[in-house]
């Protein structure tokens, strides 16, 4: 009875959606970049770039807002790198995401060295109050999830996104740049995801080398699961959130699972899905495919 | 890949490595370092002595276990992105079984861990394999997935089964089962290099020289040709990442025969993803993949050596440089050549 009172209480619900946020930002992120066409593997290395960035903002302003507005920046900036790898020089997207991903592990290690001399983490510095309500940064996080999804059914520029994404010829054929819509998917992409790594740092008030944990995998894991429809995405996550904040429960109460074994789920989830053992999630036909555009 | 091929690659590579020095040596100044120290420095504590080379060697092991997972993979036109998961399955199989016969001579306990540990990666690998195969889901995505979901059964299986002394690793395996080491000055190379040396040899044979291999290149190179010809493109699906998962497996003979002699929480960790940057520099080919994988292992050696100039994360970042630097210019060379003959 104790367990299901905690559970059921406002403190647990809290405590999901601010495990949620960084999820479904970054989710809603890799949607917009995929459905335009463009693989987003490296959603970790943005968020992980998003909290650096945040922290670097906030430690010298002592400002909360400049802080999420350098973090949105450094996701945005690792965006353009990799929109020049694989949209300038048609690259492969996996293997630019991936190495990206690398690039954030070792890059904001090495960055935090230079002002703070440790590559583990930052000293304390500004970030949110305790108070979820009050955040202002989540109900903006709220309103973007929510445009995200408006913009891309819609709205022309969503449609276009849609169609880059589906069809990148038509598009073309109508004298519109997909090389463009692409650049802006994936820079809003990146803007995103920097914004759900900028919530990590400033939630914790420090950075904290390798924070990102996987986030941005299992938001990947949210991106099929979704069906690459940022809305559905964005409600996955608050799923995976909500098997998270269990774990973080169950390890004060015990459970039966192994919390080992709880971590893994939104992973198994995902094979299952992309299997059609649940239902099916087709990903858009020219995702991955740089050289049509 | 022809002769002018080859060269195209070779130029893209040199442009690549070039720029790869550039940005680092930005990095390097912007801590306050001299760049030309840190690469004197880099290259002196790694192949100006023996015990230098010999952890060259020792670092390079696992990169051409991993490299060749993906090249192999990638000549099917697979992607494996999995030697993370594969490495660990391999490594705690490795160990479990070297474990499991205590009285065995090393005839035996050998052999008997280092197919424990391949047969593990196999089965890892197979499984997006027939995946795709039988509901046509992206491997990519299967193998990311299947790198958190092996992480986590192992670390679960550890702490509840296999893990000693309130320590994140197992019991330390017998001595039967421990591989000669080879290095000097202390060095951790051991036997497991030369059987890296001879899965480079096999894959070669069995990518060029085999019936079986020519029907993964084919289905790789052509998949609609292949399958008229009579290729069956889910055995070579689920073939092809059995062999690439095992390939990445046997990393478990260099960390856990050879090195630490026991299995723990985060081993290896990293080397499944480098396999895709060798693979990468080595452009898929066996002989490739073990120049690749030296190179990348004098970084990974050198990164320790200049940890008193800069920090060691510089070798994380100029990996990532690498590979980033690599794929845009053999993409744009690639692009001039096609150019140039449609002109």
């Amino acid at each position: 009875m104790t367990t299901l009172h905690a559970l059921l209480s406002l403190a647990f619900l809290a405590q999901v959606m601010r495990m949620a946020v960084p999820y479904a930002l970054a989710a809603v992120g890799g949607s917009l970049s995929e459905r335009s066409g463009i693989i987003d593997i490296a959603l970790e290395g943005k968020l992980l770039f998003g909290a650096f960035g945040a922290t670097i903002g906030a430690y010298y302003s002592g400002s909360v807002a400049v802080g999420v507005l350098a973090g949105v920046a450094a996701g945005a900036a690792v965006a353009a790198l990799y929109a020049t790898v694989v949209i300038r020089f048609r690259a492969d997207q996996i293997v630019a995401g991936v190495a990206i991903n690398m690039l954030a592990y070792g890059a904001t290690r090495y960055l935090l060295e230079i002002p703070f001399h440790s590559t583990a983490s930052s000293p304390r510095h500004a970030g949110f109050g305790p108070s979820l309500a009050a955040n202002p940064v989540l109900w903006f996080a709220l309103v973007l999830i929510a445009a995200a999804g408006y913009v891309m059914y819609r709205t022309p520029p969503g449609l276009r996104l849609r169609a880059s994404g589906e069809h990148p010829g038509a598009v073309a054929s109508l004298g519109i740049s997909v090389a463009r819509v692409r650049w802006v998917s994936v820079l809003s992409a990146g803007a995103y995801a920097g914004l759900g790594g900028a919530w990590l740092s400033l939630s914790q008030h420090s950075f904290v080398a390798e924070m990102s944990r996987g986030r941005g995998y299992i938001a990947l894991a949210a991106v099929i699961m979704g069906r690459w429809n940022p809305l559905l995405a964005a409600l996955a996550c608050l799923l995976f959130a909500t098997a998270d904040a269990f774990q973080v429960q169950f390890a004060t109460t015990g459970s039966a699972i192994p919390s080992e074994l709880l971590s893994t789920l939104p992973y198994a989830l995902t094979i299952l899905v992309l299997a059609g053992f649940m239902w099916r999630s087709r990903p858009p036909a020219a995702l991955g495919k740089s050289d049509d555009a | 890949m022809t002769w002018p091929d080859w060269r195209r690659e070779a130029y893209a590579t040199a442009v690549a490595l070039l720029v790869a020095t550039a940005i680092g040596s930005v990095l390097i100044l912007a801590i306050g370092q001299s760049p030309a120290r840190v690469y004197a420095t880099l290259l002196a504590e790694t192949w100006g002595d023996a015990s230098g080379i010999s952890q060259v060697l020792f670092k390079a092991t696992p990169l051409i276990f991993t490299g060749l997972a993906v090249a192999v993979a990638f000549h099917a036109g697979l992607f494996n992105i999995g030697g993370e998961g594969q490495t660990i399955a391999g490594s705690l199989a490795t160990a479990v079984m070297a474990s499991a016969m205590p009285g065995a001579p090393a005839v035996v306990a050998v052999p008997a861990a280092i197919m424990a540990g391949a047969l593990a990666g196999a089965a890892v690998g197979a499984l997006p394999g027939f995946l795709k195969a039988a509901t046509g889901s992206h491997e990519v995505i299967n193998t990311i997935m299947l790198n958190f979901i092996v992480a986590g059964v192992a670390l679960q299986l550890g702490n509840s089964r296999l893990f000693v002394g309130g320590q994140a690793h197992t019991a330390r395996i017998p001595a039967a089962a421990e591989l000669p080491r080879l290095g000097a000055g202390g060095s951790a190379l051991n036997a497991s290099f030369l059987l890296a040396l001879v899965c480079a040899g096999a894959a070669w044979v069995l990518l060029y020289r085999s019936r079986v291999g020519f029907q993964w290149r084919a289905a790789g190179a052509n998949s609609g040709a292949a399958e008229a010809g009579g290729v069956r493109l889910g055995r070579v699906m689920v073939g092809a990442m059995a062999m690439s998962g095992a390939l990445a497996g046997l990393v478990g003979s260099n960390y856990v025969l050879g090195y630490k002699y026991y299995f723990e929480d985060g081993i290896g960790r990293g080397v499944g993803f480098m396999g895709i940057a060798v693979a990468l520099l080595g452009r898929n080919h066996p002989v490739g993949v073990v120049v690749a994988a030296l190179v990348f292992g004098t970084l990974a050696q050198g990164g320790f050596a200049v940890s008193q100039l800069v920090p060691r994360e510089l070798v994380e970042v100029l990996d990532a440089v690498v590979i980033l630097a690599v794929i845009c210019a053999s993409a744009e060379v690639r692009r001039r050549a096609a150019r140039v003959v449609r002109a």
